[in-house]
This record gives C-alpha cells, structure tokens and sequence, in this order.
C-alpha cells in the first residue's frame, strides 16, 4: 500500500510542478479524443441514418424476392404473398413495406424524404407519438417521422405538398400529416408513412409503371409468436412459400446498399486515429523518461523499488490521459452543440462509450514502453556507471 | 569505542574486457566506524566510484564481503538490496541529487515517506536539519530555484534525515567552487560526527580531506595507502595546496 501511495505522491508532484508540458501532452490528448469521438458520432450518425427503421421494426424477419441478394431496392414482391407468409404456422404478424423517395416542396427549403408504404396496425408501421395513424384507403393521409418534425417547422395537422415524376413529368400531392413517430430514417433521409394505396398513386414512376395500379411490396416485415424461433422460422418461410429469401435484421442492415463500406470506413478511420494516438503518446512518455534517466538512476539508488516507479510511471500516463480525454470529452460536447441537425452526429451511442474507454487505454498503451524502459534503469545511473 | 557500521573484507571486482579480465577493486579491505568520516581518494580509473558502488549495494562484488550494520550484502537477494539501501544508507551525488520536482523539504522528507516514518517528528526534524544547513528559507524552493552548493546542502540533510548506518558521498565538491565546496564538507563532517554515522566520501579533490577522520587511498584497484593520523592527512593536504 505503501508503495502505492508513494508512486501517485510521485506522479502528482511531478504533474503538478509541471504543468505546461503536461497540458500540453493532455491538449494533444484532447485533440485526438475530439476527432475520435466525432468519427464515433459521425459513424453512430451515419448508421442511424441508413438502419433507424429497420433496426426498430416491430419484427424478427425480413422477406426479399428470392436471389435480391438481401437488397431492399432489388427486391419487387406479389402482394399475395403478405396472405401466404401470415398463413405460416409461428408467424404472429406480417406487414408489406413499399419503399421510394420523394420531395416535400412546399417547405421554404425543399426536403428529401423516405416514402414508405405500410399497412396500418401491421409491422412496419411505427409506434405512434402523436396524433393518430392514417385511415387507410385512399384518404390522402400521412404519418411523419420525428426527423421530419426536426428538419422543417411541421406539426400533426399540417399539410405538405410533394412532388413525383410521373413518368417524365413532375406531379404535385398533397398530404396531410394526422400523426408522428420516433425517428425513423431510411436511406439516409427522414421518412414519411403512408397507405400502400396512397402510396402506389403518389410514388415516383418510370413510363412503363404508369399503366399499373397494383403496389409491389419491397419487403414484407415478419413478426414471430416465439421469438427464440428464428432459425428455425426463417427455414419454415422458406419451405413454405416459393419466390422468397428470408433474412433477419442484421443481415438486412448489413445489406443495405453502401452500409457495411461506409461502417467499414468510419471505424478504420477510428482506428487509425486511435494507433496514431497511441504512437503519439508512447513517443511523448519515451523521450519524458530518456530525459529522466539519471533522477529515476537516483530515485532507486535511494531506495525506490521498480514498483514504485513503473506504478508511479503507469499513474502518471493515466492521470494526463484522463485529463486529456476530459477536456476533449467537453470540447466534443460544446462543439457538438454547434453543428445543426442536417449533420449526421449521434453522441449517446455506444460508440462513442467505446471510444471513450480506448481513449483512456491509449495513454498506458502507448506508455507501456516508457514504462518498461523505466523500470529496466540501473541505479548506478545515479553514479555515474551503469 | 565505536562499533562497526561498515566492514570490507578482501574486496575484489572483476570486469571482462574484449577477453581481458581487469580487476577495478582487488582484494581491499577496511573498516569504517561509526562517528568516523573516511575519505576514499585515487587517480581517475583507481577504482573509487566501483568501490562506492559496491559499498552502496547498487553492484555485486566478484568476491569477498561487505559487512553494513552487521548485514552481509552478498547474502541479500535484490528485494533485501533496495530494502537495505532504502534503510541503512544514505546517498549524496555528484550531480541529479535531488527530485527535481519536490521541494528542499519534500526531497528531505522522501526519504521518510520511503521508510514509511513520515509523521510529525519527522516533518519536525527534517525542518530543523535544514534549518541546520543554512535552509530556513528555501524549504519551498524547487531544485531549480536553488544553488549548486544549497542543492548539495539539501542531499546532505536527505542523506542523514532516517539515521542510515553508513552515509556515502560521491564527489560531492565536484560541481561548487572552492569556498562552498569547504562550507559542503565541513557542515557533512560535522553531522556524522555528531549523528554518530559512519560516513565514506569519494572525491578527488585531497584540499577536502582536511574534514576527515582517515584517508584510504587507492590506485588500480587496490587500497595502496591509508592516511590515519591528522597529521599525516594535513600533509597530504598541504602537499597539494603547495602544488
């Protein structure tokens, strides 16, 4: 216990009577804290952005078009296929989900959205905030997602007007918005719900769709009784209803076009910036205990054990490594309250959690050579042998 | 009479050197009695600091014994080493003496802290020491923000502030002029005699030896003289004054 009281009386002593060139080791500190923890909100962010929906959906499994290769956009199914899927023996719930973009124009700053399509009281269609869902048929109804809300000045009650081509035409509908929902981006764009009716008339269409009036689900959401059952239901589905793939959330997100590159970037991006930090550190702490040789040489000729000084080493590395994780922490938080909704920055998310706890390891990680170095100085240093 | 703080029995250190052994101690013995201040003089190369060091349990010899407190160093594994120097010895350096981040009374009261006997007594006696030494007013002071010769003051008082058995002084003259080189050694004989320590100081200065109880002289490893009588050292002393 001694020894540990005597290494942090050495490393405070030491930190504190030197206090420029250890701010000045916590400033860089902060500096790679901030760009870390802004990759880890820039990747919460993006994520968000393209797998709010899916991930919070009311379901266990997800039906594609058989060989869509898990592809939302790529996968076109008959909607008989909702009635057959319900029919399967473990299915609670299945509910069609039509998906395109469109514009709502009547905004002073016009705002691309997520069109979904979806079935009242079916999964799909998100738990209500405000207001109520749509009727249903064709009432020209709309339920907006909280992005939505955030992004423009509109309320439950509004109307907006969005615009379609329609072959090679720009069409304008009017929508009312009856209810709103948590936040649901798709594809990067916040999202508005609508009856697959409604849908089918308003969507964008390519020339050779206008004659149809039939809506082709992208996906249909699968909502099981045992949720312990997923294999073996994703099996069944399969088995028992031709033209289908079935996968289950992750496998659906990790598919969603440009997801897992873009994931893929943002945390090689963390990564390195975390290997930089930690050369960065290793390299302040090593040349800090070359300069130190002879009065660590005296420190053990005195009678210092190696414990007392690699402890008073490794305490010194996290106090400055917490300090400047600190100051990066709140740097981080009062630049975020700068940046407008548009930038896709989410802090409360796991990641940045994770970034925090590697940005405390970096400083003992990349001292841990100085340490080892520290520990290996012969007290005859002190002497002038050795 | 004195008992016995340090004895050196038949002392020998070899090095390897491109396939020649060299011997930098061979074969010295000597005593060092509490209350006694010797001083270890020689040549560069004599072999002093290789003396010193073995003596501060900080090398191993190649052979014979050393004796501190009645504790035979050779018997001691590293733990009981650090344990020992921690305890029974007290240091002062040529140069880096001190931690440069504490206080002329916090380097004092280190040592204390290191034997865990750091309460008020100590604080106490630690302040009155360098109270001793001229220090009143630098006990706040940083290293830094002190002379070469307070610094070597403050080692003095760090030396001798946990009443090791043996105090070991290596050069501590080399970096003072020559006026506070005397007032450096005058004051450290004076608190070995009156702490009742024996002390041994390395230096290859002779004028400081008019401070010492008994000169050991030594030359390619070996103890070739040792000036015993006052006489003899103020010779020696005034046989290089004169040069």
């Amino acid at each position: 216990m001694n020894n540990f009281f005597l290494a942090t009386y050495l490393a405070v002593k030491e930190v504190i009577r030197n206090k420029g060139r250890f701010l000045l080791v916590a400033l860089v500190i902060a500096l790679i804290t901030l760009l870390v923890l802004f990759i880890a909100a820039l990747g919460e962010g993006l994520a968000n952005g393209n797998r709010q929906y899916v991930a919070n959906l009311d379901a266990q499994l997800i039906v594609f078009l058989e060989k869509s290769d898990y592809s939302i956009s790529s996968s076109r199914l008959e909607v008989n296929i909702v009635k057959s899927i319900r029919r399967v023996n473990g299915v609670a719930d299945a509910g069609p989900i039509y998906t395109s973009s469109t514009e709502i124009v009547s905004l002073t700053e016009p705002l691309k959205i997520s069109m979904l399509g979806v079935e009242a009281d079916k999964p799909g269609l998100p738990a209500l905030l405000e207001g109520r869902y749509f009727r249903g048929g064709e009432a020209r109804e709309a339920v907006m997602d909280m992005n939505v809300a955030l992004r423009s000045d509109l309320k439950v009650g509004d109307e907006i007007e969005i615009r379609s081509t329609q072959g090679t035409e720009d069409q304008f509908y009017k929508l009312k918005i009856v209810g709103l929902v948590e936040g649901q981006s798709y594809f990067f764009a916040p999202t508005i719900f609508l009856p697959p009716a409604v849908w089918e008339q308003v969507r964008p269409q390519s020339a050779s769709e206008l004659n149809s009036d039939t809506p082709y689900p992208n996906i249909i959401a699968v909502k099981l009784t045992d949720l312990t059952q997923v294999e073996l239901m994703k099996e069944r589905l399969i088995n028992e209803v031709s033209n289908i793939e079935v996968a289950d959330l992750e496998t659906t997100i990790n598919n969603i076009p440009g997801y897992s590159a873009q994931q893929g970037t943002v945390q090689t991006q963390g990564v390195f910036t975390l290997l930089i930090g930690i050369l960065v550190i290793g390299g302040f702490f090593q040349i800090q205990i070359l300069q130190k040789v002879p009065q660590i040489g005296v420190l053990k000729a005195i009678g210092s054990s190696n414990g007392v000084v690699g402890l008073s080493a490794v305490i010194q590395i996290i106090v400055v490594t917490a300090i400047g994780v600190g100051i990066g922490g709140g740097m981080t938080y009062l630049l975020s309250l700068g940046f407008p909704p548009t930038i896709p920055l989410v802090f409360n998310g796991t990641r940045s959690l994770i970034a925090v706890a590697l940005l405390l390891l970096i400083g003992p990680l990349g001292g841990m050579v100085s340490i080892i170095y520290a520990v290996r100085i012969e007290p005859l240093k002190a002497l002038r042998l050795g | 009479m004195n008992a016995v703080a340090l004895e050196v029995r038949d002392l020998v250190k070899s090095f390897s050197l491109d396939g020649t052994v060299i011997n930098a101690v061979d074969g010295v013995s000597f005593q060092v009695k509490s209350g006694e201040f010797v001083a270890l003089v020689g040549p560069s190369g004599s072999g002093k600091t290789t003396m010193l060091s073995i003596l501060a349990a900080l090398l191993t010899p190649s052979a014979g014994q050393v004796l501190i407190d009645g504790q035979d160093l050779a018997q001691m594994n590293e733990k009981l080493r650090v344990k020992l120097r921690r305890e029974k010895i007290g240091f002062t350096f040529q140069s880096n003496n001190l931690i440069p981040y504490l206080t002329a009374r916090e380097n004092v009261e280190f040592m204390l802290r290191l034997n865990n006997k750091l309460d008020r007594s100590g604080r106490v006696r630690s302040d009155e020491l360098l109270a001793r030494l001229g220090l009143s007013d630098r006990l706040h002071n940083l290293p830094a923000q002190m002379s070469g010769g307070q610094q070597q003051r403050v080692a003095i008082a760090r030396a001798l502030i946990h009443n090791p058995a043996v105090v070991l002084a290596d050069e501590p003259t080399a970096s003072l002029d020559t006026e506070r080189a005397y007032q450096v050694v005058e004051t450290f004989a004076h608190l070995v005699h009156e702490n009742d320590r024996a002390g041994i100081m390395v230096t290859h200065d002779l004028r400081m030896c008019k401070f010492v109880d008994r000169v050991l002289q030594m030359q390619d490893g070996k103890l070739v003289r040792v000036y015993e009588s006052k006489q003899e050292i103020m010779e020696l002393v005034q046989g290089i004054m004169k040069h």
